[in-house]
């Protein structure tokens, strides 16, 4: 699969993309989904809290195991996914589509600090091996 | 280098996602682990458990020296191809393994023990075994894949895919085997549902397997194979019990003969120690996961979760849990998950049998 160009990505396999009205989307990447199998549970943000970069601020269950989420950049949360809550399936059917939750950032330009696509897919690579 | 069984090209060509299972090369899944839960509640799957260690015990007073060295007993083994689920404690009474014995005929018993504890489990039986009755011969049967075939139309699948083998194994009950040949037919599993699990030359192995995959029987990978048995409520050695607890307080009091003169070793220590924990079951009424230990709060003191998961089938999560012996079925308890206090209820196991919710 290759990778959504207009993402950028972290090296804890969270996405972020940067919407026109200047929120930022974020979720977990393809490759984190199919490490993780098949998802049963996922906790998202309360709307209104702080996030530093880096932050475990949600968390995705599978059948196999838990995994924290970190906020890729700092800023304020402004929406959460109730949808993938109900139907944490969503995320293995379409990780790109099935976003967590949405923030305000801090400073756009922190987004400049993650991975493009072909570094994360450089990663991805890496780890396969 | 990683162990395989005689089925590992199979699971590859199929598609598998392979692990590192206790050093064996393993299916974890073939795609979706909750699509192979459903498929082996509601049709039949098919589980490589080649890893599992085949044991024949053959010789003169092989009987004996089985009585002294398993907590259930034997004598209940009385028709040949009847089969015994039993644990085999150390002296401190801890559990070494659990394992099922097969009764093939006087004189021959076949043992199959966990993958893991294979090699631990032949040193202390090879030790007892000089000490108590050197003239029987102990034969790990390496030449033997085995193949289990569950779920409610397995029995069907597998007749179908293995001519003959009908009128051999139509008529056996739960923990009951018969012998086909050089293939061991028996009644038993590890799901919770109907089946067979099929000992079976390493060399004919994958040609059965691709019998049943002609029938439409699925692959199932361990994952499903942990969250099967945990609806079924059938304990984990390494997490629902070890060498370090007694089987009286990890729900398997009932394959204890403590009824009978018989001595066995571990009967000593088990017998002199007060029982304090229970094993039970927890249904997760909050939304998340129960995992094997995070901390259970009773009004009764604390205990752990031992097997945790999400269940498939009641499509909530579902745990075994050692807690204080007082805590009642229908107590309502408290699991610490990520530091926050989630409300959970105790509940008599197995939470599913032949693909029904038993569990309010």
């Amino acid at each position: 699969m290759t990778l959504p160009a207009n993402l950028k990505y972290t090296k804890s396999h969270e996405w972020a993309r940067l919407e026109a009205d200047g929120s930022v989307t974020v979720g977990i990447t393809h490759h984190a989904q199919e490490l993780l199998g098949d998802m049963v549970f996922v906790e998202t943000p309360v709307a209104g809290r702080k996030l530093t970069q880096g932050e475990e601020c949600a968390v995705v269950e599978s059948v196999k195991a838990a995994s924290d989420v970190y906020a890729p950049i700092a800023g304020e949360v402004i929406a959460a996914n109730g949808d993938v809550e109900s139907a944490p399936e969503s995320i293995n059917q379409d990780a790109y589509a099935a976003w967590l939750f949405k923030i305000k950032p801090d400073n756009a330009a922190d987004l400049g600090t993650m991975l493009d696509a072909a570094a994360y897919q450089a990663l991805v690579d890496s780890e396969a091996h | 280098m990683l162990k395989q069984t005689p089925l590992n090209a199979a699971h590859r060509a199929a598609g598998a996602k392979m692990v590192d299972f206790g050093g064996w090369d393993m299916p974890l899944h073939y795609g979706s682990q909750l699509e192979e839960h459903h498929k082996v509640r509601r049709d039949a799957g098919m589980f490589d458990v080649s890893h599992m260690q085949v044991l024949d015990l053959m010789g003169e007073g092989a009987r004996t020296f089985l009585r002294q060295m398993m907590a259930n007993n034997v004598d209940k083994l009385t028709l040949p191809g009847k089969a015994l689920y039993s644990c085999m404690l150390n002296e401190q009474g801890g559990v070494i393994d659990d394992l099922i014995i097969y009764f093939m005929r006087e004189n021959w018993f076949r043992i199959v023990v966990n993958a893991g504890t294979a090699e631990k489990d032949l040193a202390w039986m090879e030790t007892q075994r000089e000490k108590l009755a050197p003239q029987l011969a102990l034969t790990p049967r390496r030449d033997l894949a085995m193949i289990a075939v569950q779920g409610p139309n397995a029995r069907t699948r597998f007749w179908a895919a293995m001519p003959g083998s009908k009128d051999i194994s139509e008529h056996l009950r739960p923990f009951q085997a018969a012998e086909m040949g050089t293939m061991l037919i028996a009644r038993t599993g590890y799901t919770g549902e109907d089946g067979f699990e099929v000992m079976v030359p390493v060399k004919a192995a994958p040609f059965l397997w691709q019998a049943l995959l002609e029938q439409g029987v699925a692959p199932i990978g361990l994952g499903a194979r942990d969250t099967l048995r945990l609806e079924a409520g059938m304990n984990l050695y390494g997490q629902d019990m070890d060498e370090g607890v007694s089987p009286l307080e990890s729900g398997l009091a009932w394959t204890v003969d403590l009824a009978s003169p018989r001595d066995f070793i571990g009967k000593q220590s088990l017998t002199s120690k007060a029982v304090n924990r229970q094993l039970m079951g927890l249904l997760l009424l909050d939304k998340g996961v129960l995992r094997s230990h995070q901390k259970v709060i009773t009004a009764e003191g604390e205990g752990e979760i031992t097997s945790g998961g999400f269940s498939p089938t009641l499509n909530q999560s579902i745990a075994l849990a050692r807690l204080p012996m007082t805590v009642a079925a229908g107590d309502r308890v408290q699991v610490e998950i990520r530091g926050k206090l989630l409300n959970a209820q105790a509940v008599r196991y197995p939470f599913v049998r032949n693909g029904k919710r038993l569990v309010a």
